[in-house]
């Protein structure tokens, strides 16, 4: 269990979760947690000698289910960091018995007596699956459309991070919100740390009720560009062919991709995030992905200290003194 | 056959307008006598004080799983359960393995539930061959081998002009076509209603449109030929309002909704529950009432279960991999009661004419009453009793539902099938 203190030095944050499933479940004070405790750790990687042994001993598998290349590496690195053991597995489930395979799988690791499970998987649900049957911590690090909790995480702190605040910012999330688990994440994350979010879209990639969360919709993209103080780009699946949500991409540029022109009738000071991949052209411009307001390599780099907060956490490492300067 | 006496029940059999005490003899596997108090004279006498005794439950939507997946169920465990739940008559679905779409596998299915004894197995043909909505099967067959309706149930007859045919083909056989009322495409890769919840879980929603659109087709297809369509399973508030309308108009339209249905909605799917993952999907408050409704006023003619037995294993999956279904027979009449009877909606008279005489009528079945001549298929009911739902005390080897742990009212005592008890 770890314990912090928030800046004020009224409030207590504690740690009591076994998992890190997705940010529905987490109160803003255990995000604020999360954040507080990725600023103590972004500190290590900026050191010559990258490491500290907070997790020396444990065990930590990456268990991919789906490709990721990004995600994968920053929680690697981020175990290495912290001294943790560390092991790769990715597989491709037959479709036929993913359920079978996955809790196999999952048994076998068991059996082995790892301390951390951080699991990706096409399917919405197949972390909880897991955290449901094994004693081991499970870190979601995305599943399907449903959450990708540590991606909203490093979002919130870059933000927190350039803004120096979260609360009464008006984020715009702009893109394919349907099959979007970071869409879903950040919502939850944002609208409980006091943001205003705005979903901007066509209705196609807008999923239903979803105002129900506390968020606002348009169709309208210079709606959006008006009022938002961060602009976060979502990548069009190109793989989603089986439906047709647009036309094409170019007429989804032409309606929503962001470039230099359109970025005039935004807030001098906003800021452009991205999870990754861009497709260059479609969603963003290069000139803006590299231009100025860009923080999409910040994200990346702080990806790195929330995901070592994340595994630090969950694995309920003794206290160490965690800076208040988040 | 020595004669059995039912004394002092509460006798609840809507077909003959009888709600209050009576005595029911038993002669010869039929029903031979209804008197406020018949004496024993020799007869085997079942106290039934303090039970309700009414015609047995007739289930008008069962997944048997055999031939083809035994490990899911078979012929006896589905009879054992559905005696267990009060179902004397099961209907049995014909997605089999091969599927139920001529006569080898309708003698099959009679041949073995004759052997196996229990409850009284109708089975259900297919509309097309191999179910695959391509062409029709051979209906005269089917229903001179003893089919009571055909269905290509767990699939939609998607093929309008197909659909046309078959509606008008079967008026020679005076029996339902079932529909399993399902747009093939606008459901495609759905695991859950689609709002909020699958909105909030990431999963891919299966919208009410998906089952009203060929509610409305087929009703339209009704009125064209002048066939008479069953609409399985009930979901969605749109297709009830439907319903309602075409029955107005007189047209041969029935259909059935489920006890999950009533009783259910997707917030059950809550953190991914699988066993509260079907098709059609748990949907929102307003279908639920909208199928209550419907109830209430006669355009729901009957409560089906859509018994859909899994394994285990194939239920532990992620949602998406799991397969649609739930465990239904024994549940049943608990949650009917718990979710309708108990708060008032409907009153113990109708119940018993949405499980066993309504669907006794649209199966063609002489059941489904208590009438003197009828077969002696009775059920005695504990109206009072309390029980938690434990699956994994189920009969079916289907040990899912998203009724696990709840506390229902109303318990089977006894199922009598032709004036035997075929559980003692």
């Amino acid at each position: 269990m770890t314990t912090t203190t928030t800046a004020n030095g009224t409030q207590t944050a504690q740690w009591i979760k076994k998992d890190l499933l997705g940010l529905q479940s987490l109160t803003a004070e255990e995000i604020r947690l999360v954040l507080q405790t990725a600023a103590s750790f972004r500190e290590i990687s900026l050191r010559p000698i990258k490491k500290v042994p907070a997790l020396r001993g444990k065990t930590i598998v990456n268990l991919f289910f789906e490709p990721s290349t990004r995600t994968r590496t920053s929680f690697e690195l981020a175990a290495k960091r912290l001294s943790a053991d560390i092991v790769n597995i990715s597989t491709q489930g037959s479709s036929l018995s993913k359920g079978e395979t996955v809790l196999d799988t999952v048994r076998n690791l068991e059996a082995l007596k790892v301390d951390v499970l951080v699991i990706r998987h096409a399917a919405a649900g197949v972390p909880h699956l897991i955290a449901r049957q094994s004693q081991a911590s499970v870190i979601n690090a995305g599943d399907g459309a449903h959450e990708h909790p540590t991606q909203a995480l490093l979002d919130l702190f870059t933000i927190q991070e350039k803004k120096g605040r979260i609360e009464g910012l008006t984020v715009a999330i702009i893109g394919d919100i349907a099959h979007s688990r970071v869409a879903r994440s950040n919502i939850w994350g944002l609208t409980k740390l006091g943001a205003r979010v705005i979903l901007c879209g066509p209705p196609t990639l807008i999923p239903t009720q979803i105002e129900a969360l506390g968020v606002k919709v348009t169709h309208r993209l210079e709606e959006a560009l008006a009022q938002a103080d961060v602009l976060m780009l979502l990548r069009i699946q190109h793989e989603r062919q089986e439906a047709v949500l647009v036309p094409s991409l170019r007429e989804f540029r032409l309606r929503y991709g962001i470039d230099r022109e359109r970025l005039k009738s935004a807030k001098p000071d906003v800021l452009i995030m991205h999870p990754g991949p861009v497709n260059r052209g479609v969603e963003l411009d290069s000139a803006v992905a590299d231009g100025p307001y860009s923080v999409i390599l910040d994200q990346v780099t702080n990806g790195l200290a929330v995901r070592m907060a994340a595994l630090y956490l969950v694995s309920g490492a003794p206290k160490v003194e965690v800076e208040e300067n988040a | 056959m020595a004669k059995t006496l039912i004394k002092n029940g509460h006798v609840v059999d809507p077909a003959n307008k009888r709600d209050g005490r009576f005595d029911v003899l038993i002669d010869r596997g039929k029903i031979a006598d209804v008197q406020p108090s018949i004496a024993a004279n020799g007869a085997k006498a079942i106290d039934a004080a303090g039970l309700v005794v009414a015609p047995g439950f007739v289930d008008l939507h069962t997944h048997l799983r055999e031939p083809g997946r035994e490990d899911k169920e078979t012929v006896e465990t589905g009879c054992r359960a559905a005696l267990r739940g009060g179902f004397t008559t099961i209907c049995a679905m014909p997605n089999t393995t091969p599927a139920m779409d001529h006569r080898g596998i309708v003698d099959f299915l009679k041949r073995e539930a004759e052997r196996i004894g229990l409850a009284d197995v109708r089975p259900i043909g297919a509309i097309t061959k191999g179910r695959e909505g391509k062409e029709l099967t051979d209906f005269a067959e089917l229903f001179d081998a003893g089919c009571i309706a055909l269905s290509d149930d767990g699939s939609a007859v998607a093929d309008g002009f197909l659909m046309r045919r078959a509606l008008e083909y079967a008026k020679i056989f005076d029996r339902p076509l079932i529909q399993h009322a399902e747009d093939p495409l606008l459901s495609a890769g759905g695991v859950m209603h689609e709002g909020l919840v699958s909105t909030t879980l990431g999963l891919r929603g299966i919208p009410g449109a998906s089952e009203s659109v060929l509610v409305a087709r087929d009703i339209a297809l009704c009125e064209l030929t002048g066939g008479w369509v069953h609409f399985a399973h009930l979901s969605s508030a749109k297709s009830v309002e439907m319903i309602r309308q075409a029955k107005q108009r007189g047209l041969q339209v029935t259909c059935e909704a489920t006890p999950h249905h009533l009783a259910l909605t997707h917030e059950a799917v809550g953190e991914f529950d699988t066993s509260a993952k079907v098709n059609p999907p748990l949907r929102a408050e307003t279908d639920r009432q909208a199928l209550i409704e419907g109830l209430r006023d006669g355009t729901i003619d009957c409560i089906a279960t859509d018994h859909a037995p899994h394994t285990e294993w194939e239920k532990a999956a992620d949602f998406d991999a799991a397969p649609f279904g739930i465990s239904g027979l024994e549940t049943a009449l608990g949650v009917c009661v718990q979710a309708l009877v108990v708060p008032g909606l409907l009153s113990w008279s109708q119940l018993v004419e949405k499980l066993s005489m309504n669907p006794a009528r649209i199966a063609g079945l002489t059941g489904g009453t208590l009438s003197v001549g009828a077969p002696a298929d009775v059920v005695l009911l504990d109206p009072k009793r309390q029980w938690s739902v434990d699956p994994k005390q189920f009969i079916s080897k289907g040990r899912h539902s998203p009724f696990a742990g709840q506390t229902l009212t109303g318990a089977v005592v006894n199922a009598l099938v032709r004036g035997m008890d075929p559980a003692q």
